[in-house]
């Protein structure tokens, strides 16, 4: 009765719909919960109007606090994420940290840092590849110069490694193919270097990606490689940075990425071009895929005797969210 | 009695071990010789039965007399057969002497069939074994989904990007790409602060010519042609084509990528709009007049 009869009253004053003034409704008034007809169609018809002058009604959604306020606004919180709030790893490695530096100069991976070596890559799968698995097997070829595609014929991986060492092959990819899939990686630096076991997933071969450009060409790509912060992370790092040559081509323009997230490594194939010295241009070629570490050994492939530096352990390396290993 | 088991069991009623198809009648027991559906081969129907069954590698030799009937636990007599596959044979020749043909040439034929299979096996063991890992259903899902999520929140192209511009500031590119203004700046930066070089010299010169930039802009062109020169100087045409010209020299300048040029030549362009508007202007309503 209250919210009805200010309105109202004023309704009776004017004398029927005329010009109305600028009446502020409470906000709880609601048009429709006018039960007589004439009334509510007359309120209804003064609303309409005050709101096409702009004003009046219910007050509309107030702006947001840093327009309204000005420089008067509570500084902006910085919202909470999961890279914010990840578990501190105590093997994350500082840039200016000499242990590490000693421990990359001598570990396996020297010889190609320092350029004595030429990565030569061999790529195979598991027995009897499907379709899928072969063309993404071409295409990985494409990307990685120097990478050669030999099929796999029921032979046992413990003997065909002395053979690719015998070759000068300084690298090992094996793919691994379930229900015509592709779903792991095995990585292996030759001359007896660390293994390590991938879980891929999201495999894209390049037909399937949107607006891709033309085919990757034999320039050697530059290396792109994020967020790997720990010591295992480094050290996986390094392992994909030694799969292409040491200098990469400038002027192929192309660049393959290793993106870390969450322990995530996303493999992305771009072409790049600067528009502007502030703004680059990257068209997707390539395939892509995303992997996740399984284990990490520190011989060539050996799955019984082989000495294990890391193995995801479910139970115990699951058990929180904002813990990586990477 | 046996004829009464096949009638019913067999023919008419129900019985468990049967297994219908469209074209064929299966016996599920483990007895049974053949593993059809027949008079001859049910071990049910058939008080005198016999079979080669094989437990853990080995081979025995099952039988069923009427004498045993009456007890089902002694019912079943078995005998374990020689490893070799001749002496094998003829053991179950020994055994089912005086009987049936039927049974007799089906349990040789079954014994064979399992040798042979067991001898598979003990090859395929030899060679690469695949291990087949179940998965879980729980966890293959929450690590879907944490992939999306982590592929959310790591903005690749972006990410991407700036690393790429980083590397371009921090000039890994070298002399490739000519993206002058930002290195103009910081080298006018360096000049300010350390004293004269060669490349202080060239800039200083550059620096002045940008005072005097109605003249600078032709002699400086050495790329454009000498008609544009021309053209320029005398500048007794239109507005638009002089601008036009002048956007088309900036535009060449940039492609062939000289350094010194663009600079001043970006920053030129709306100082010279602007003159020529001044100049020709009253030129052009003369000649219009």
């Amino acid at each position: 009765a209250g919210d009805g009869s200010g309105p109202v009253g004023s309704a009776a004053e004017d004398g029927g719909p005329a010009a109305p003034q600028r009446v502020l409704f409470p906000p709880t008034f609601s048009v429709s919960e006018i039960k007589n007809k004439q009334r509510r169609h007359f309120m209804f018809l003064r609303w309409k109007q005050q709101q096409r002058k702009g004003g009046g009604g219910p007050a509309r959604r107030p702006l947001p606090e840093g327009r309204r306020l000005g420089p008067a606004a509570p500084p902006k919180a910085i919202p909470k994420t999961i890279e914010n709030q990840r578990v501190y790893d105590e093997t994350t490695v500082d840039p200016n940290d000499e242990e590490v530096a000693f421990d990359e100069a001598t570990d396996e991976f020297a010889p190609y840092f320092n350029r004595q070596t030429v990565p030569k890559i061999l790529i195979t799968t598991s027995d009897r590849p499907r379709g899928r698995t072969v063309r993404f097997c071409e295409q990985l070829s494409t990307v990685i110069p120097n990478s050669h595609v030999y099929y796999r014929r029921g032979l046992a991986l413990k003997r065909i490694i002395p053979q690719c060492i015998a070759r000068d092959f300084t690298d090992l990819i094996v793919i691994n193919e379930d229900r015509k899939i592709p779903n792991g990686l095995v990585l292996s630096h030759l001359p007896d270097g660390p293994t390590a076991h991938f879980r891929m997933s999201s495999v894209r071969l390049r037909k399937e990606i949107k607006r891709k450009g033309k085919e990757p060409t034999e320039h050697v790509p530059e290396v792109i490689l994020n967020n790997f912060t720990t010591r295992l992370g480094h050290s996986i790092g390094r392992m994909f940075a030694s799969l292409f040559p040491h200098d990469p081509q400038f002027i192929g323009r192309q660049v393959a990425t290793f993106h870390n997230q969450r322990d995530y490594i996303f493999f992305r194939f771009h072409r790049y071009i600067f528009k502007s010295e502030k703004k680059v241009g990257i068209q997707e070629l390539g395939p892509r895929f995303t992997l996740k570490l399984r284990s990490l050994q520190k011989g060539t492939f050996d799955s019984k005797f082989g000495e294990y530096e890391w193995i995801h352990k479910r139970r115990e390396m699951d058990t929180s969210r904002r813990k990586f290993h990477l | 009695s046996s004829q009464v088991v096949w009638d019913t069991l067999g023919n008419r009623q129900f019985c468990s071990y049967k297994i219908t198809t469209k074209t064929q009648n299966f016996c599920r027991n483990e007895y049974n010789l053949t593993g059809l559906c027949n008079r001859s081969s049910c071990p049910l129907a058939n008080s005198q039965y016999a079979t080669v069954r094989e437990e853990k590698g080995r081979c025995y030799l099952y039988m069923k007399t009427i004498e045993r009937a009456a007890f089902p636990r002694r019912l079943w007599e078995r005998v374990l057969l020689n490893k070799n596959y001749e002496k094998a044979l003829e053991e179950i020749d020994e055994n089912l002497i005086y009987w049936p043909r039927f049974i007799r040439h089906k349990c040789k034929q079954r014994f064979t069939k399992i040798t042979q299979y067991l001898i598979r096996i003990r090859k395929l063991t030899l060679k690469r074994q695949r291990k087949l890992v179940p998965l879980r259903r729980k966890i293959e899902r929450r690590e879907k989904r944490r992939e999306e999520k982590a592929l959310v929140a790591a903005q690749l192209d972006n990410a991407i990007e700036k690393e790429l511009l980083e590397r371009l500031k921090q000039a890994t590119y070298g002399d490739i790409y000519n993206f002058p203004i930002h290195a103009f700046d910081k080298a006018l930066q360096q000049q300010d602060a350390e004293s004269e070089s060669e490349s202080d010299a060239e800039k200083e010169e550059d620096e002045e010519d940008m005072d005097q930039r109605e003249f600078v802009e032709a002699d400086d062109s050495d790329l454009s042609d000498f008609e544009d020169m021309d053209k320029l100087e005398t500048s007794s045409e239109e507005e638009q084509e002089e601008e036009e010209e002048v956007e088309k020299k900036a535009s060449h300048s940039k492609s062939k990528g000289k350094t010194p040029l663009k600079g001043p030549a970006r920053r030129k362009r709306p100082y010279i709009e602007i003159e020529y508007e001044e100049e020709t202007e009253p030129t052009s309503k003369t000649k219009a007049a």
